[in-house]
């Protein structure tokens, strides 16, 4: 990676031990009332990995994105076939706390999107404050510099904790989101084209945060950027729906063989830019 | 050779004037003289005309004279210097600003008017500290007051809020928080309601309650009058102002793995708040003002009564009507001096709405 | 790192159809939700009991005088000759009073506002039509009566002695004579619609206003990039964008003339004649007939009462969803909010 600015703390590498859980999606289908948008997407997501969701628009990535973190069910006619594992149980199993799943697995979202009556550091410690989480006063202070940092905004954020955390810029902004989803601690941290609302420098600093947090935390970007999923990834899954019929993985495998080496020739014709 | 030409750039640097903005959007001499000209023009001719060869008389006659022949002078001095799309745009401007103004002067007009005939009642200080009782309609300005109407209005619109207030947020949350079909028919119905005519929402209380169940034509019974006006308004605005917060925070506090009422308490209606509390304003500012209802349900009493539950409780829309309509000048002068207060009422409320809009402008 | 992992788990061997999820909400969530439906289910029993029970009661006094009840124009309870022609049609003719004069003013201010008015200004002028809505229609009615009938009836004047011979404009008494009947032009439909108006012209107004300050940038800026004056872009891109606002805000100023209640009975003196001479003096509208006759009504006449409200609740409902549906199918009905 390249060198890192010094607005970034660099955290010490936490080296041989790689935290985060295991993700896997097994035989996926997703219906929005009876029209079929997911047909049996299987993926394995493994921890201290950044995994790279590529396709043209429309393919169904940001719809597995959120059958992954129990989003997909918001929509009333959303429907679901298959499982999803974090760290071998289904997150779908009756029963299963809906909430303690987000919590394990976070999300970044497309637009950023900071509480806009909440200042900065109240930002940061949103999700502590929604779910109910106590910790002790102290703490705070170093969770929000903590989280901050991972998220590599705190020398630009450090002296206006207190101030609106909507008068951010939009790179800062979500930069601020990425800090918010990490207080409260997941293993699996989900991001919807984090960067495509973005600026170039705002992107380029998000893809070096990305890189840094991926071994504490999964990492899944969904990104239409080929340039970006090859700069960030471990791996990859092509998504691609043809005419009218529901998306799904064309190939799946690491970086350097889905961009150098495609053993499927719609691959090879999206990745070397002939579409999409 | 490179760097003679850099010197000679500098040098000529050193001399280049200072960059100056330049006006882009002046009105040129025409535009103005042309509006000038005509206004000028017209008036003049108008004021010659006028009672002698025009039709008209009066005060609005020559008013509404000299805008027609202003728009015909406006129109035929500027077709001699521009194209014809350029003297409908000058029209159209003339016309529009013409309307606006006009409106602006009936609003203007209305205010000042009932704080003229309001000021001789209003600046006795017994005006706000007495009632009525024992005062005859034709005692002096220095007898008599509006006190217990001041306090009738207060209480009955205090209880109508307190019900209408948590009754229309719920129905709002309801309707855009948890959604459903159920939601549907409410909302349904709840816009229906807003249609209900504020007369016939007394009478529905004046033949059910008072007539039906014998409750008295108390300050209580027109609380439930006004609450039913008040509840579709209440819930319809904050329906709104509900569904204008982004869906992108109520997913935001989700995916961090909040509850639905978490998200909704702390994100969804701390984000709402200024809007909520404008559109509350607002309806409370309306149903101060509403008088059918009053007319029907409400007995008038003429003394001071702060109790909702038992005698009849005058208010301030209840005591100008009947002041206004008695005939008698100082009764009259009173009713105009309640008016006022309604309206001051009315304008300071509204004050307080802009006042919290502007707190979350920035 | 491979990552098809299909073949790990022999489930994935199942039929591809939909699962039953269990949303498995927290509890407080369960609660919160409840209450809430719990609020809307009341509300909606409540509001919809009114409009049963006033459909409810006006059973009885159909049922007794029939079709009379929308024949007869006379409002003679006392004589059991009880109708309701003459107030319609006085219901109708203020309304439509209110909206003649409301609907241009309202458009051209909205248009104004949104168009022609300084950007700094555009927000205080935009709550100065919330503060109109909010003055007391009591106090419109009091304007209407003191000070602008004195000058209307000099309109009116005028309007029957030059377009007297339209029959909308006829009054029978002669205008030119030196001292006028003065009392045959007050208290008439024509004041009557010009108080109202005041009332509905913030109403349109803000709703039309609404609608224009949504119309594309992008379409505005074509039609300036291809010459057109500020006029020709309203022509072009605001007006035609905002019709469905236009006509919504305009049905909804007509349900609330259609229900106006005081400014009309300070203004009008009661008369149950069928005329279209709106000049003259005396009608009567639904609403100012049931706030001035319930004191002295007997039950039957209670009843009869609440049957001509229902009807003016009817008709009000009817304008208010045209209005909604006009809004709703237009393409500034998502924007709009009536």
């Amino acid at each position: 990676m390249s060198s890192v600015s010094d607005t970034t703390i660099r955290l010490p590498d936490v080296t041989g031990q790689i935290r985060g859980a295991h993700l896997d999606a097994v035989a996926v289908s997703a219906w929005f009332g009876s029209h079929k948008v997911l047909e049996r997407v299987s993926l394995s997501m493994p921890p201290g990995t950044v995994t790279a969701l590529i396709g043209p628009s429309g393919c169904g990535k940001s719809t597995f994105l959120r059958t992954l973190n129990r989003m997909h069910e918001l929509v009333p006619s959303a429907q679901l076939a298959g499982q999803v594992l974090l760290d071998g149980v289904d997150i779908y199993d009756a029963g299963r706390r809906i909430t303690e799943t987000r919590k394990r697995i976070g999300m970044v979202f497309q637009k950023p999107n900071p509480f806009p009556t909440m200042s900065i550091a109240e930002n940061v410690l949103a999700g502590l404050k929604l779910t109910g989480t106590k910790i002790a006063r102290h703490d705070k202070d170093d969770l929000v510099e903590r989280c901050l940092s991972r998220a590599g905004l705190w020398t630009e954020a450090k002296d206006r904790l207190g101030s609106a955390g909507g008068a951010l810029s939009g790179g800062q902004q979500q930069r601020l989101c990425i800090a918010r989803s990490l207080a409260v601690e997941p293993d699996v941290l989900l991001m919807d084209e984090p960067c495509s609302a973005l600026d170039p420098t705002s992107t380029r600093r998000i893809e070096e945060t990305i890189a840094e947090l991926r071994r504490d935390v999964t990492i899944v970007i969904v990104t239409h950027n080929m340039q970006q999923a090859a700069r960030v990834s471990q791996q990859c899954a092509f998504f691609l729906a043809e005419q009218g019929t529901p998306g799904g993985i064309v190939e799946a495998g690491s970086t350097e063989q889905i961009f150098g080496n495609p053993r499927d020739p719609r691959t090879s014709d999206y990745v070397h830019g002939r579409f999409g | 050779m490179t760097a003679m030409v850099d010197q000679e750039a500098a040098e000529v640097d050193t001399e280049a004037p200072v960059e100056i903005p330049r006006p882009l959007r002046a009105r040129t001499l025409d535009d103005r003289a042309s509006v000038a000209g005509s206004i000028v023009g017209s008036g003049s001719l108008v004021w010659l005309l006028f009672e002698r060869v025009l039709p008209f008389s009066g005060v609005v006659g020559f008013v509404v004279s000299w805008y027609l022949v202003f728009l015909l002078m406006y129109t035929l001095v500027s077709r001699i210097s521009n194209p014809w799309p350029t003297v409908r745009d000058r029209l159209a401007a003339a016309v529009v600003t013409g309307a606006a103004v006009t409106v602006g002067l009936a609003l203007t007009s209305t205010v000042v008017f009932v704080f003229v005939k309001g000021w001789p009642a209003l600046h006795h200080l017994n005006f706000f500290r007495d009632d009525m009782s024992g005062v005859r309609p034709t005692s002096p300005l220095t007898q008599g007051g509006v006190l217990h109407a001041i306090v009738g209005t207060a209480i009955q619109v205090g209880i109508a809020t307190l019900f209408a207030l948590p009754l229309g947020i719920g129905t709002a949350v309801f309707m855009t928080e948890v959604g459903g079909r159920l939601s549907r028919t409410v909302r349904t119905v709840v816009e229906a309601m807003t249609a209900l005519p504020d007369v016939l929402a007394g009478l529905f209380v004046y033949v059910t309650l008072v007539i039906g169940f014998g409750f008295p034509r108390t300050g209580f019974a027109v609380s439930v009058a006004l609450t039913v006006t008040m509840l579709p308004i209440i819930a319809r605005s904050a329906e709104v102002v509900l569904r204008v917060v982004p869906g992108g925070l109520r997913e935001a506090g989700l995916a961090l793995g909040a509850s639905q009422w978490d998200t909704v308490r702390r994100v969804v209606l701390p984000t709402a708040k200024a809007g909520m509390a404008t559109s509350l304003i607002l309806g409370i500012a309306r149903i101060a003002g509403e008088t059918a209802p009053l007319l029907i349900v409400s007995g008038a009493s003429t003394f001071f009564n702060a109790n909702p539950f038992s005698e009849p409780m005058n208010s301030l829309p209840l005591f100008i009507f009947s002041a206004v309509r008695s005939g008698e000048p100082l009764y009259i002068a009173r009713g105009y001096g309640a008016a006022a207060l309604l309206l001051l009422l009315v304008l300071v409320l509204f004050a307080i709405t802009r006042f919290l809009a502007r707190d979350r402008a920035k | 790192m491979v990552a098809s992992a299909e073949h790990l788990w022999p489930s994935a061997e199942g039929p591809d159809v939909p699962r039953d999820i269990d949303p498995a909400r927290p509890a407080k969530d369960s609660v919160f939700r409840g209450t809430v439906r719990a609020i809307g289910s009341f509300v909606l029993v409540l509001t919809g009991a009114i409009g049963l029970f006033l459909g409810y009661q006006a059973i009885p006094t159909l049922r007794r005088y029939g079709i009379h009840f929308f024949t007869q124009s006379q409002w003679q309870p006392e004589r059991d000759i009880v109708g309701i022609s003459a107030v319609l049609v006085g219901t109708v003719e203020v309304a439509l009073v209110a909206l003649a004069v409301g609907f241009p003013l309202a458009l051209l201010t909205a248009l104004y506002i949104s168009e022609y008015a300084p950007p700094r200004l555009q927000a205080t002028l935009t709550s100065l039509i919330d503060l109109m809505a909010a003055v007391p229609s009591i106090i419109f009615g009091l304007w209407g009566f003191f000070l602008l009938q004195p000058h209307a009836i000099t309109v009116a004047r005028w309007l029957s002695e030059y377009l007297g011979w339209i029959p909308v404009f006829a009054v029978d008494t002669d205008p030119r004579a030196a001292s006028w009947a003065q009392s045959q032009y007050t208290a008439s439909a024509f004041i009557a619609g010009l108080a109202v108006s005041m009332m509905v012209i913030p109403l349109a107004c803000a709703v039309m206003r609404g609608v224009f300050a949504q119309a594309p940038v992008g379409e505005r800026e074509a039609a300036y990039a291809l010459g057109a004056t500020r006029w020709g872009v309203i022509r072009a891109v605001v007006l035609p964008f905002g019709r469905g606002g236009v006509i919504g805000g305009t049905m909804l100023a007509l349900g609330r003339a259609l229900g106006e209640t005081i400014a009309v009975l300070l203004i009008i003196s009661p008369a149950f004649d069928i005329k279209i001479k709106i000049l003259t003096v005396g009608t009567e509208t639904t609403s100012a007939l049931i706030a001035g006759r319930f004191g002295e009504a007997t039950s039957a006449q209670l009843s009869a009462l609440l049957t001509a409200g229902f009807v003016l609740f009817v008709i009000t409902l009817g304008v208010n969803t045209v209005a909604a549906i006009f809004v709703n199918r237009s393409r500034s009905g998502a924007a709009t909010e009536i």
